[in-house]
């Protein structure tokens, strides 16, 4: 076996979640009206027996028993939903936060990109930046003095580097600061998403930088929502759900892996136990669905066939007014666009107790090629409360299996964009002849 | 599809392997932790950094710039010698009160402005303790350093003063730099500790600028200690801005040597230095939790 870069042992992260008794509480006031209402709790306890007791602190386990090693050189992506423990994964690795239990081994100088732009300071020019944020990632002076015109010069912002980065737009500051990052030369390189920034001819740019850095020899560990990113940059991949591993191989095949079973995001997401349900006081999730036009649950729609979305709910108090609404992103966390419930029949009016669907339809020749992640989440309304809001919690490809009838027509390379309309053309012609010469 | 398996602890792939040693070993920090200063030294140019953007954008965008450093303490000067020297009459120890209370105020400036920075640097740099490891320490301590820049501008104040009352210091002004770093002993030791406490406990915000009032006035900055009869002046250098203070008026002003004093609280400075650093090691680790 090649020699390791990154060995970790059974490592895993426990979070206090919840409010209750021995839950964290921010201030020494909170704790102090915490034990002063005891008494009142504990006698509404008594004259109400249905009360329910508050809900203890509980823990959740972020990551949970993660064992894997990494060699020298390897460039590995970590793939997994929302929530499986990617994130909690790399801050780990990079010392930003300890683990309850396990432990890692690394051989090597690392250096993390968990975000870039890390403590720019607005009030600072580009190249006082430049050399602050350096530091911060780990650079020596005299590296980054080395590096700095290379730096300018592949963020493209020579003409700016003097003035102060409050005064920069939005991507100018991203160049500048992905420019920073990519420059580092750590043994290790940790990166969370942070390609899904900037334009298009940038997030190339960056690209090909990581391949850059993979085919030196350098250890990367790469976490994306992209497979395609994923399959490129990477030879192998690791699968994270629930904190735990689920699979590790080549990394094509456990990016069909994710896409295509339920460890990935599935196209139906049920809970039939009403008490493990998201929810509040008002709404309890139960169910999403990606359904065909017929009502047949579906994982890939044709790009051209209608879908929809069926959401099901409980409404355990009366009287309140319900929106409940989707935000769909694309698999590189784009947002496509948020679908508000509009139904006349329920719009604007109390809803009393009971199970209800909502559902949404889509039309086809809508969306573009790719996976769809639908957030679903419920507000109740004036006073705007949050019942649930669940990220991610279905997802479905659209696929384009035909050409000829779609939007792309007869073109089959490849066609960017968040939506792909089936729009009329028209066109009006003029035989040469009968143009007329003012 | 394969799913690596790690051997077990004490095969013989382990051994071979564990031939070479590791950079770093992440594991559940237990009890207590070494204090790692060499760790700080290695990211001295990070600290360098830090002190650099503190001082560069502390000012930023004011029309006085600078002078900002020198206006408070003058200004703060001027009223007490107003409302202490000429209304209350207190005793300054035979030199100008103007004066004597400057001499106070330069290290009890660096000492409050310092420990409030200090005190509020980790939790303003949430986002860095969220997203980037280096040793947290560097973060108070660099917005400890930055205070020095304003305590030298302030410092040429002073000096022009003892030009204008014509006051030519003894050979104890060499002893000025000890003094200084014993402001910053205690100052660092008192920071440490509000810094750590405030990443979980956000009162220390609102306590902080109480603290520092009522801090001044339990230290000789407006009168001298020699109010006190001993054995109670040996025992004010509790507070070790008592001491500092007392030692920077004898150092430029030849006032009475602080003495005793000065022991009482040098130990003390050292005492609070060492249980922050002792404490901060103990919590840094769920800094990024917690912040």
């Amino acid at each position: 076996m090649s020699d390791i870069a990154i060995r970790a042992q059974h490592l895993a992260k426990e979070y206090q979640i919840g409010m209750g008794p021995g839950a964290e509480y921010g201030t020494l006031r909170d704790q102090l009206a915490h034990a002063f209402a005891a008494p009142i709790r504990a006698l509404r306890r008594a004259n109400k027996t249905h009360t329910p007791a508050p809900k203890r602190s509980s823990t959740h386990w972020a990551l949970n028993d993660i064992s894997f090693e990494i060699g020298m050189g390897e460039v590995v992506g970590i793939i997994g939903r929302n929530g499986a423990g990617k994130s909690t994964l790399l801050k780990l690795l990079s010392r930003i936060t300890e683990p309850t239990r396990g432990k890692a081994e690394i051989y090597g100088r690392v250096a993390s990109l968990l975000e870039v732009g890390t403590g720019f300071h607005p009030e600072l020019t580009g190249r006082e930046n430049t050399f602050l944020n350096g530091a911060i990632l780990g650079m020596s002076r005299v590296e980054i003095a080395r590096k700095f015109d290379e730096i300018v010069a592949f963020a493209g912002i020579e003409k700016f580097i003097d003035t102060p980065v409050k005064f920069y737009s939005s991507g100018m500051y991203l160049r500048l600061a992905f420019a920073v990052a990519a420059h580092l030369e750590p043994e290790i390189l940790i990166v969370d998403e942070v390609l899904a920034v900037g334009d298009t001819g940038f997030q190339k740019k960056c690209i090909s930088k990581m391949e850059d850095v993979g085919q030196q020899g350098r250890t990367v560990l790469f976490v994306s929502h992209s497979m395609p990113t994923i399959t490129r940059l990477c030879e192998r991949a690791i699968l994270l759900d629930d904190g735990r591993v689920v699979a590790d191989g080549p990394a094509h095949k456990i990016a069909n892996t994710y896409l295509n079973s339920g460890v990935g995001v599935a196209s139906v997401r049920e809970w039939r136990d009403p008490a493990q349900a998201p929810g509040a006081e008002i709404a309890r999730l139960r169910a999403v669905r990606v359904l065909t036009e017929d009502g047949e649950p579906v994982e890939a729609v044709d790009i051209r066939h209608p879908v929809k979305i069926a959401t099901t709910f409980d409404v355990t108090q009366p009287g309140a007014i319900l929106l409940p609404h989707h935000m769909l992103t694309n698999e590189e966390g784009m947002q496509i666009c948020a679908l508000h419930d509009l139904d006349p029949q329920w719009r604007k009016r109390p809803r009393p107790v009971g199970q209800y669907t909502s559902t949404v339809s889509i039309p086809g020749n809508l969306f573009a090629e790719g996976t769809i992640y639908v957030s679903t989440s419920l507000i109740t309304l004036a006073p705007d409360i949050v019942q649930f809001d669940v990220p991610d919690v279905v997802a479905f490809q659209v696929i384009e299996k035909s050409v000829g009838d779609t939007a792309r027509g007869d073109w089959t390379g490849s066609m960017p964009g968040l939506i792909r309309p089936l729009l009329p053309w028209t066109t009006t012609f003029t035989p040469i002849d009968q143009i007329l010469i003012p | 599809m394969a799913i690596l398996d790690t051997p077990p602890v004490g095969s013989s792939t382990q051994l071979a392997q564990d031939l070479r040693v590791p950079t770093v070993v992440i594991q559940p920090a237990r009890g207590w932790q070494a204090l790692q200063l060499g760790e700080l030294w290695r990211y001295r140019e990070l600290l360098y950094f830090l002190i650099w953007r503190d001082v560069k954008v502390r000012y930023k965008q004011t029309q006085l710039g600078i002078a900002w450093a020198l206006i408070p303490p003058f200004v703060t000067m001027l009223v007490f010698s107003v409302i202490f020297g000429n209304l209350a009459k207190i005793d300054s120890d035979g030199v100008p009160y103007p004066i004597f209370s400057f001499a106070g105020l330069l290290p009890w400036q660096l000492f409050a402005l310092a420990l409030t920075s200090a005190a509020n640097s980790l939790v303003n740099s949430a986002n860095l303790l969220r997203k980037v490891y280096f040793p947290r320490l560097t973060i108070p301590v660099a917005s400890v350093l930055a205070g020095l820049v304003d305590f030298g501008l302030s410092f040429l104040v002073l000096l022009g003063m003892m030009a204008y009352y014509r006051i030519i210091p003894t050979l104890a002004i060499l002893l000025l730099p000890v003094f200084t770093l014993l402001t910053l002993v205690t100052v660092m030791g008192v920071g440490l500790w509000l810094a750590a406490l405030n990443v979980q406990y956000r009162d220390i915000r609102y306590i902080v600028p109480f603290l520092t009032q009522i801090w001044m006035f339990a230290t000789p900055v407006v009168y001298p200690s020699s109010l006190f009869p001993e054995p109670w002046r040996t025992l004010s250098g509790l507070n070790p801005m008592a001491g500092v203070i007392e030692g920077f008026r004898w150092a430029l002003l030849g006032t009475d040597p602080p003495g005793a004093m000065i022991l009482v609280s040098s130990t003390v400075a050292i005492i609070v230095l060492l249980t922050g650093l002792i404490y901060f090691r103990r919590v840094e680790q769920t800094f990024a939790d917690v912040v």
